[in-house]
């Protein structure tokens, strides 16, 4: 395919698309889907059909706001319809033409859609993930031509490298280095993976983006093998979420058979495959080194760097991981231009975040947000606060390697740099909001445990001083712990940070290091008082009810 | 075992173990297809055992202790059959906040074994997991396979005591 040939192709494809003079747009991300969305569908098509309404029933990815599923969308008008059932369905259809279904309808001028900048997930809701057809339509697979034919390898990398991209799996590593790196490396084999082991409870967002727009994923990762020389790819999925499996490996299938996978993709010489790999449901290797041994067949166990995966990755060559995000940011980027992210955000963060926000939130559900906004912003405006009746005591983020973040850092712009100044890590993007009915010390035992079981065992600082910290958490919730224990946590703490082998172990102990430093009072309380003012842990049972 | 040994026969008639072939073929029996060989055999047979991981171990010319680690190491591998039903709640951080650990002793409590355990009759198992990613329902609990979404201690009660009866 030629430039020329794919824009007759998006032409032709949205021409397609906008046959009928109506759409509606039925949510068929595994949120809505849990909520039988699947019926909703099947009732639409059911009705359209036995009405003969000029209407087109298309199955989209996530809109966002999960908690009010199912969601339907009209295209074009964009009215949101929430908590659609079945019965809905005829009255949907019968309105189309007439008026806006306000018993159902949602606004769409509130806060939540208002304050959010969609770049990542700008086709979510609006294409059929299972269709390559919709998403060359809207200007699908350009970029990835225009770097084929405009620009040599070293020119992507330049333009990735000045739109400040920054890995989106937690670290934030430039984007741009790391390719250039892989690019650097001597080798005639070179992989690309693409990280979608999202282990992370509480994060949600690279399910969404795999299961809404899957062929932004992989233009980013074909661009990234033409970047850095790789004419192979893998993309590690977690066994969790089957339905983006299946949604990604029909974008490999679809892709290859318009020729965007494959040998000689759009008549150049470069070469390049894509193969899924499922995981088997181990945290650990959400780290690069133990996902690469995974790839392998091997149980997976991180080993040392240097070398990095860059010098040798993957059966030893070099290697470019990057997160599901990080890939699905490079179509926009070389589509509208790094100064145009480069715009966008923070002097040091540049781009969008997605954000799967939930816990003790109105709003449950994915954002997508400029980098620099508040958290207060986005808890309080976008999130619409905490349910009535409770206050709101502190924000998660980062999973078991990041922080609790009390209230007074809310006025706090959200980048990276200063989500670590505070103790916490902008991590893959789950923020859980939790109330005054959470226990910190109890929520601090949580990951604790959730850290010592997912510890691979292979060094035995992660391995022994998890299990020493989980023992001396759980002896201050059920009231037997004293100040010399927490003096000894506050030392292991320490040596589990400073001598694991990777980041699993490193990063275990953030959560107790944050709740320490923010609400070192509960924990005293638990110690000295035998008190939990929550009331959630065994020392002080039913004494306030949640 | 030299490098030219012949591949094993089929470990008996039953037609599930082509399958297993069948996905060992299309990684060209090569070694690193040993995760996903494995995912076949638990899809095919509800879970691992010595027959099914020598027999694989040995079609794909790894060593039976690296199948055996592999096979311990990853949660969802698993070495004993499961029950006829089988009950999974999510432990995420969104779930555990909304109270999955009150679900998760009532559903211990109703069934009568711990986590991870079947019972005695072999009708239902429970399990739970780190994170479905369902963070929007929470708290959530998958039961054969459906998930369902902000579930309270009483209504999966109901669903439990349903299974035994059934």
């Amino acid at each position: 395919m030629t430039p020329e040939e794919l824009e007759l192709a998006a032409k032709n494809a949205l021409v397609a698309r906008n046959q009928l003079p109506h759409a509606l747009n039925v949510c068929t991300a595994a949120g809505c889907l849990t909520l039988h969305s699947q019926s909703v569908k099947a009732a639409l098509e059911e009705e359209v059909k036995r009405t003969g309404s000029p209407c087109r029933v298309r199955g989209v990815g996530c809109m966002g706001l999960c908690s009010l599923g199912p969601l339907v969308i009209s295209d074009p008008g964009g009215l949101l319809y929430r908590n659609v059932t079945p019965a809905d369905v005829p009255e949907l259809v019968h309105t189309l033409d007439v008026a806006p279904l306000s018993r159902l309808q949602c606004p769409r001028d509130q806060a939540f859609f208002q304050r959010q900048m969609n770049v990542v997930t700008e086709n979510s809701g609006r294409i059929d993930p299972e269709a390559i057809e919709e998403y060359i339509a809207i200007g699908g697979y350009q970029a990835l031509l225009h770097a084929l034919t405009e620009k040599s390898p070293a020119q992507v990398i330049l333009e990735v490298s000045k739109s400040g991209l920054r890995g989106r799996g937690g670290a934030g590593y430039p984007t741009g280095l790391k390719w250039g790196t892989v690019a650097k490396s001597p080798g005639a084999q070179k992989y690309v993976i693409c990280n979608a082991d999202e282990g992370d409870p509480g994060a949600f967002m690279d399910r969404s983006v795999l299961e809404s727009d899957p062929h932004r994923v992989l233009e980013g990762m074909i661009i990234a093998g033409y970047a850095v020389g790789a004419n192979r790819g893998y993309i590690y999925v977690r066994a969790e979420y089957p339905l983006a499996v299946k949604r990604f490996t029909i974008a490999i299938r679809d892709a290859r058979r318009l020729g965007f996978l494959g040998a000689q993709i759009c008549n150049t010489q470069f070469n390049f495959d894509v193969d899924v790999r499922i995981g088997g449901g181990a945290f650990v290797c959400g780290e690069e080194t133990a996902l690469i041994a995974s790839i392998e067949g091997k149980r997976g166990t991180p080993r040392p760097r240097p070398p990095y995966p860059a010098q040798a990755g993957l059966w030893g060559v070099p290697t470019l991981i990057n997160n599901v995000e990080t890939f699905a940011n490079i179509p926009s980027i070389l589509r509208r231009g790094a100064e145009w992210f480069a715009s966008i955000g923070t002097p040091k963060s540049k781009g969008t975040k997605v954000f799967a926000l939930s816990g003790k939130v109105r709003n449950v559900g994915l954002i997508e947000v400029p980098m620099g906004m508040t958290l207060r912003q986005i808890i309080f405006e976008i999130g619409g606060g905490v349910p009535e009746g409770h206050q709101f005591k502190a924000v998660q983020t980062g999973g078991p390697s990041g922080g609790c973040i009390p209230e007074r850092f809310l006025d706090l712009p959200v980048d990276y740099e200063s989500l670590r100044d505070v103790g916490s890590i902008m991590g893959s993007g789950g923020m859980i909001v939790m109330d005054d009915s959470a226990c910190m010390v109890n929520v601090a035992r949580f990951f604790m445990e959730f850290c010592m079981s997912e510890s691979c065992g292979k060094c035995i600082p992660c391995r022994a001083g998890t299990a020493q910290m989980f023992e001396l958490l759980t002896r201050m919730t059920d009231g037997s712990g004293t100040l010399r224990d927490l003096q000894l946590l506050e030392e292991l703490c320490d040596m589990v940070a400073n001598t694991s082998l990777c980041g699993l172990g490193q990063s275990a102990p953030n959560p107790v290091l944050s709740t320490l430093r923010y609400f070192r009072d509960e924990y005293l309380e638990h110690i000295e008082q035998k008190r939990c003012r929550a009331g959630v842990c065994a020392c002080s049972p039913a004494e306030v009810s949640a | 075992m030299s490098l030219t040994a012949k591949k094993p026969a089929l470990p008996s008639e039953d037609k599930r173990w082509r399958i297993v072939n069948g996905t060992m073929r299309r990684y060209g029996f090569s070694r690193d297809a040993l995760i996903e060989t494995l995912h076949t055999v638990q899809e095919s047979f509800g879970f691992l055992d010595k027959t099914s991981l020598r027999f694989v171990a040995e079609s794909l010319r790894v060593p039976l202790s690296q199948a055996y680690g592999v096979a311990t190491f990853y949660h969802l591998f698993t070495m004993k059959p499961p029950g006829r039903h089988v009950c999974l709640i999510c432990m995420g951080t969104a779930c555990y906040i909304k109270g999955a650990d009150a679900l998760l002793a009532t559903a211990e409590e109703t069934l009568g074994v711990k986590n991870g355990e079947t019972t005695l009759d072999l009708n239902a198992s429970l399990t739970t997991a780190r994170c479905i990613g369902s963070c929007s329902l929470a708290p959530a609990v998958v039961f054969d396979g459906n998930t369902l979404g902000t579930v309270d201690p009483s209504g999966l009660k109901k669903i439990l005591e349903g299974w035994r009866s059934a």
